[in-house]
């Protein structure tokens, strides 16, 4: 008695794993995620992934403009004459600001007041505190125009800054990361001329035109509120992304958009919760209860010390659409979508290779 | 050049930009004739111009033009201030009423062929909602509803209209920044040159300015020229409130959102700074356009950009600082000594 020919009934899940695992012959990292527990991401040369490559021997020389812009710090068993430069440098930079004398671009950008003031508050929090590891810096232009697009978190816009940091300090060319920011950031008094000296402008299609254009880094988080504000259970969850506004505009200007993915800032400040009256009452698009928060008290405030990654993906070109394409929906559309699948992607792939939040 | 000499009439020929022009235009050989039509005296000594007293909401003013037989007018009769107009009322009749009759007589001048109307890029108001920089065709989000700037926008929805009307004149709309300089005295000049300026709070505008020079320059390439358009017109770049008031070495003061007002009409009272209720906003966010569409039409690159401008009305003198550049300087000179003479003092100061 044969046995009738059945047709075979197979698990399309195992199938597709079947074909994704065994076929492959592509050697996986070696190192450990948890103990016993490998990382599941492809080896590159060295064996390891690209989130468990051991980071280059020169760390510490890799913040050139730290030290740049920091002419103070006097190294042991130099001469007095450079500690004069140094304070004569230092007094000048006092009278400078005191009298006036200084530039600022069309947009509010104060470059001295950033370099010296600002980002040198933010370092400790980027080198010590978050331990930021950048990687793919090198699909970061050295003198043209690009868009960065990055997953927005962590109820406060820190990843923002800490891009804005990387970008300065460990890309050869120290390049200044403009952002686009909210009509509702530039609005809040105190914060939004700090937003604007420190190279934020409004995310509005003609100032991101013409900054790109001028050969300038433009950054831009098109999840916006819907990102930052999300609850921590929705963590490294995409949102919806704008309505492509970005697309078009890098359409427009021919730059390549680059692709970010920020690891760390979306738990910072795990929000459990969003009272929506006090939204309302304030006038904010959300009002968080983190798991720090109003708990803590002022302590509160203070996020949690998350170990960060931001890895910089492969720039996807626009040149080849054309400048009229931006007026194609369907082509940004699918572009718009293009771009969010690969930074998921991204964030998936540093999530795997991770071995803990804090670690 | 057979060209026929041109024949003009400048309203508001006793402002400072308009007796400036006058004088500009009278050097240059090309213009036959001058006329000047206002309420007061010219402030300017002129010798070639015709100086006619005239109100502009008076239907006379059809017959000045005809009678005069220019083909150009430079239309500068708009008020910002309402104190030098007599009430906000008034300055309001003068501003719009004015425009509407000048326009109105225009149409029926048969010999004109060119219009160029003053505005200001407060046109676009000023508001958190709009882009760094104004572009002239940009409808801009918080439209003005009250006070000088409405008045600009109607000037403007006129002089709009008459260019449909009549589409062989040449209509040069030029919307200036705040006018800065030498002797131009405006609510922003009169502001800083109170003894402690007040700032809102946690607030500090972008402030872009027209040096009165590059004005009268740009008028003049307008009379002489042709620029049909809309035009910003500004000295590049920018500063901030906060840096012109320590570029005039002055005190400041940060005063809350909720009293801004309540100063202001003090201020406004003492007859020290004008600052119509309308203009506080500019105080908050300012406002800047872009000047490319200037530069691109009339091949011109403006001589003072908005700091040198400033510098410019500072070395004036018009302004008494509380501290002189130099005495700061003079303090980093004395600091320095101090510090590099004791080693002592050296890891204090690096740290």
């Amino acid at each position: 008695m044969t046995q009738p020919h059945h047709a075979e009934i197979i698990d399309l899940d195992h199938a597709r794993r079947r074909n994704a695992v065994g076929v492959s012959t592509r050697p996986r990292c070696s190192a450990e995620i948890a103990p016993g527990q490998a990382c599941r991401n492809y080896a590159g040369h060295s064996g390891l992934c690209r989130v468990h490559e051991p980071e280059p021997a020169d760390h510490t020389a890799a913040h050139p403009a730290g030290g740049d812009s920091q002419p103070l710090v006097t190294p042991d068993g130099d001469d007095e004459a450079s500690f004069d430069e140094a304070i004569a440098a230092a007094l000048a930079f006092l009278r400078r600001r005191l009298t006036g004398d200084y530039d600022v671009d069309l947009y509010g950008f104060d470059r001295e007041l950033t370099e010296q003031v600002l980002l040198p508050l933010a370092r400790p929090l980027y080198q010590r505190y978050w331990r930021l590891r950048t990687v793919g810096m090198e699909h970061v232009p050295a003198d043209s125009g690009a868009l960065i697009v990055a997953n927005h978190a962590g109820t406060l816009p820190f990843d923002a800054i800490m891009t804005k940091v990387a970008l300065l300090d460990e890309h050869p060319a120290h390049r200044h990361l403009r952002e686009l920011a909210a009509d509702l950031a530039l609005r809040v008094p105190i914060v939004g001329p700090l937003a604007r000296k420190t190279g934020n402008t409004l995310a509005h299609e003609d100032d991101a035109q013409r900054l790109l254009t001028s050969g300038e880094l433009v950054g831009v988080w098109p999840e916006g509120f819907k990102g930052i504000g999300k609850p921590y259970r929705d963590r490294y969850k995409l949102q919806r992304f704008g309505r492509g506004g970005f697309v078009s505009v890098a359409l427009r200007s021919q730059v390549p958009i680059i692709p970010v993915a920020i690891i760390g800032a979306e738990e910072i400040y795990p929000m459990l919760a969003n009272v929506r009256f006090l939204a309302r009452l304030f006038g904010v698009p959300y009002f968080p209860i983190t798991a720090q928060f109003p708990l803590l008290g002022p302590l509160g405030l203070m996020p949690l010390p998350s170990k960060w990654v931001i890895d910089f993906g492969e720039p996807i070109d626009t040149t080849e659409y054309g400048t009229e394409a931006a007026d194609d929906p369907m082509l940004v559309f699918e572009l718009t979508d293009r771009v969010r699948d690969t930074i998921q992607q991204m964030l998936y792939r540093n999530l795997m290779g991770r071995r803990s939040i804090f670690f | 050049m057979a060209k026929r000499r041109q024949r003009v009439l400048i309203t508001g020929i006793a402002g400072q930009l308009a007796g400036q022009l006058a004088a500009r235009l009278e050097a240059d050989d090309s213009i036959e004739y001058i006329a000047g039509l206002d309420l007061h005296e010219p402030s300017h000594d002129l010798t070639r111009t015709e100086f006619v007293r005239a109100d502009l909401r008076n239907p006379l003013v059809a017959r000045i033009i005809d009678s005069t037989r220019v083909d150009t007018v430079v239309h500068l009769s708009l008020t910002a201030v309402p104190s030098s107009a007599g009430g906000r009322s008034r300055m309001k009749e003068l501003n719009v009423i004015g425009t509407m009759q000048l326009l109105a007589a225009a149409q029926k001048a048969p010999k004109l062929h060119k219009v160029v109307v003053k505005s200001t890029t407060a046109v676009y108001g000023s508001n958190y909602a709009d882009p760094a920089l104004f572009r002239e065709d940009v409808a801009p989000g918080g439209a003005p509803r009250s006070g000088y700037s409405k008045d600009a926008v109607e000037v403007e929805n006129y002089a709009r209209a008459f260019g449909r009307r009549r589409e062989d004149v040449v209509l040069t709309i030029l919307r200036f920044a705040n006018f800065i300089g030498p002797t131009v005295d405006s609510p922003l000049t009169g502001y800083l040159g109170l003894p402690v300026v007040p700032r809102v709070l946690g607030y500090d505008p972008r402030l872009q300015l027209c040096h009165q020079d590059d004005g009268v320059e740009v008028l003049y390439r307008s009379v002489t020229g042709s620029h049909p358009g809309i035009y910003n017109v500004a000295g590049p770049g920018i500063i901030y409130l906060s840096q012109a008031i320590r570029m005039a070495g002055k005190p400041t003061v940060p005063v809350a959102l909720p009293f801004v007002q309540g100063l202001a009409g003090t201020l406004r009272r003492s007859g020290r700074v004008d600052f119509s209720p309308d203009q506080l906003q500019f105080l908050l966010y300012g406002r800047v356009g872009d000047i490319s569409r200037l530069r691109r039409s009339y091949g011109y690159e403006p001589r003072f950009s908005t700091r040198a401008g400033f510098e410019n009305f500072l070395a004036s003198g018009r302004i008494t600082p509380l501290v002189e550049q130099e005495t700061v300087r003079g303090w980093e000179r004395s600091l320095h000594q101090l510090l590099t003479r004791r080693p002592a003092s050296k890891s204090k100061v690096t740290t």
